[in-house]
């Protein structure tokens, strides 16, 4: 269980706007009409990616009268779940895996860069009020390891020299190009394919 | 050696594009309706005939599993439910399935969806791999364009729908009722089991969960012939597995290959060997983070198939093999597991909210060098205090690994522990920290 602070700051109303109330009722209609429920993580994914990548309560509240839902429960459901921010983080928000699978493969060298270009500590905002990062648990990505997410994009085979460049560029408000940084074919041994060698498509 | 007609995953590197004409060209969706014109009783049979057991970790028949689902449809509706919330360290095979062979995945959940008589399917993706759900929302539209899916689907005259679900970064919504917990709009924590999620799962209805790779398969399954799939790989042990090969290791890989193929060949030739060399290995983690480690010396002749794995008192699990060399503090490494476990737990349960915190802290303490022996025993029975006494399988997720290192590397343990007890003996022995064996000693 990860602990989680909520911001003491908070907006006083929010709602969708319109594209994201579509948004909502498609996600809605996925699931049978008396189990509205079901799409809770869905639409805290929508008020999140409205209000600049955070929740606020007001959100909460709104979601959960959307859904015909205790507010207690939806409470619940954005603070149990890891990806949902309940206080501002960085448009450009960091997540480095640090898992043992990355761990060995040098992710540390990571979180230092991290350190030193980004904020000292975990979840604070950049100077600039650009970016945040903070350490994550595995993301699934073991064998691009060592690796980070930026928002919704995975960076895979990280050195030190790269993952700086990428840091210092997203310092700068630029995005940087995503994948993995040595140039292989997705998940592929680097130095040449042992296997399906011979297929051709069909 | 596998050859590469009898690779599944042809497209696992993304050579051919993932789109539906070229998976159509691969030979995705070809006969479909004739395999499920030959009735749900046939499809089953095949899959059982072919011994192909559950990819997602526990290994169990997967033609049993679809067979559970009530024959006939009551006032309940039947759902199937894909478990895409691949979040075990080590793994990384059902992310390229999604990217890369989603029509293999697609056309597998009509089949199945099939064969346990459902209309709906939820495809359940853990919330960081978006890239890969909108990857796979494209290619089920791309289907449903083809008429593939939605009504009639693929002119089978079986109705079907499938939905994508985001989960939002919890490990534990990998364990089946947590992942139909977190369906229904709750936190993920597994239900007690019975009943169990065939009879009684998402909101209630019959339900069967299956993992991304074992639903992928089947459609390949049913085309090549059930004699085909357990004619590779070993009896009981049958057919092909995605591997995944990450860690101290010159050329990490995804790769598909037979099951039961020797380890130290899984490493050697296809991930170009240990950095370091062979002889620089000191563990690996063959199946997961969930599966204890194996030192070297058996490392040397044992084969990657669910039931040596066994017997070496470890499992294949989701086939992700972490390699661990010499440079590596082993200690460090499992403490960072259980940092691992101690993070994802659900806090459900006492024994595995409050245990896996318990072992994190005292592999740090070990790893330092804080530690003394007599907390080698307590570790141990730790570990012992956790495992089965949990609702569901993380508990034994979490204590096995560190049993694993306690048994292998006990030695590694006892000589960074020091003589002087930490805690003195007879006074001040603080609350809770071993009460229980003083009981023992006083019994």
């Amino acid at each position: 269980m990860s602990i989680k602070k909520v911001s003491e700051i908070q907006p006083e109303v929010f709602e969708f706007d319109t594209n994201n109330f579509h948004k909502a009722n498609n996600e809605i209609k996925k699931y049978p009409k008396e189990r509205k429920a079901s799409a809770v993580i869905a639409l805290l994914y929508i008020a999140q990616s409205q209000n600049q990548n955070w929740i606020p309560l007001a959100a909460i509240k709104y979601v959960a009268k959307i859904l015909d839902m205790p507010y207690i429960k939806v409470y619940e459901v954005a603070t149990f779940y890891s990806m949902f921010n309940l206080s501002p983080v960085g448009k450009y928000f960091v997540q480095v895996c640090t898992t043992t699978p990355c761990m060995i493969r040098g992710a540390k060298k990571i979180t230092e860069l991290c350190k030193k270009h980004i904020s000292k500590n975990e979840k604070k905002l950049s100077e600039n009020k650009l970016c945040s990062w903070t350490e994550v648990e595995c993301l699934g990505a073991c064998v691009g390891a060592p690796m980070m997410q930026i928002n919704q994009d995975y960076y895979e085979d990280l050195d030190e020299s790269k993952a700086e460049e990428i840091i210092k560029k997203i310092l700068k408000d630029e995005q940087p190009g995503s994948g993995s940084m040595k140039n292989r074919k997705n998940y592929a041994p680097n130095k040449g394919k042992t296997t399906l060698t011979e297929v051709k498509n069909a | 050696m596998l050859k590469d007609e009898d690779r599944i995953f042809k497209n696992l590197y993304n050579d051919f594009g993932w789109e539906i004409d070229f998976a159509l060209e691969r030979g995705d969706w070809l006969n479909t309706k004739n395999i499920i014109l030959k009735g749900k009783e046939s499809i089953i049979k095949e899959i059982k005939d072919s011994e192909l057991r559950g990819r997602g970790g526990a290994g169990f028949p997967s033609g049993l599993k679809l067979s559970f689902a009530p024959k006939e449809v009551g006032s309940r509706p039947h759902y199937l439910v894909i478990n895409a919330d691949e979040s075990e360290p080590g793994t990384c095979k059902d992310r390229d399935i999604l990217r890369f062979e989603p029509q293999k995945l697609i056309e597998g959940c009509l089949i199945a969806s099939y064969a346990i008589s459902a209309h709906t399917c939820y495809i359940y993706i853990r919330g960081e791999y978006f890239r890969e759900g909108e990857r796979l929302q494209e290619a089920i539209n791309q289907a449903y364009e083809k008429k593939f899916l939605g009504k009639n689907a693929c002119d089978s005259g079986w109705d079907l729908d499938i939905h994508i679900h985001y989960g939002a970064g919890a490990y534990i919504c990998g364990e089946e009722t947590a992942l139909l917990e977190s369906l229904e709009g709750n936190k993920g924590q597994p239900r007690l089991k019975p009943p169990f999620p065939a009879l009684v799962g998402l909101y209630g209805c019959p339900t069967i969960v299956n993992n991304v790779e074992t639903i992928a398969v089947l459609p390949t399954i049913l085309k090549k012939g059930a004699k085909w799939f357990s004619s590779l790989g070993k009896p009981k042990n049958t057919g092909t597995k995605i591997f995944c090969i990450s860690g101290d290791v010159n050329n990490p890989c995804n790769v598909e290959e037979e099951m039961g193929i020797p380890l130290k060949e899984l490493i050697e030739k296809h991930a170009g060997g240990v950095i370091g060399g062979w002889n620089n290995l000191q563990a690996v983690i063959p199946g997961g983070s969930s599966m204890p480690l194996l030192p070297k010396s058996i490392c040397e002749t044992i084969t990657m198939d669910f039931d040596s794995l066994i017997k070496a008192k470890s499992g294949l699990g989701t086939a992700g093999v972490v390699v661990i060399n010499k440079d590596q503090d082993i200690i460090k490494c499992m403490a960072r597991i259980a940092k691992f476990y101690k993070h994802e737990s659900c806090g459900q349960c006492t024994p595995c909210r409050e245990g896996s915190g318990w072992m994190w802290r005292m592999l740090d303490r070990m790893a330092e060098g804080d530690a003394n022996y007599k907390e080698i025993e307590l570790l141990y029975d730790v570990t012992k205090q956790i495992e089965g006494h949990t609702i569901c399988a993380f508990g034994e997720g979490s204590a096995w690994p560190v049993q694993g290192l306690l048994r292998h590397f006990r030695k590694e343990i006892e000589s960074r522990c020091h003589e002087e007890p930490v805690i003195k003996k007879k006074n001040n022995v603080p609350y809770l920290i071993d009460q229980h064996l003083l009981e023992k000693d006083s019994a």
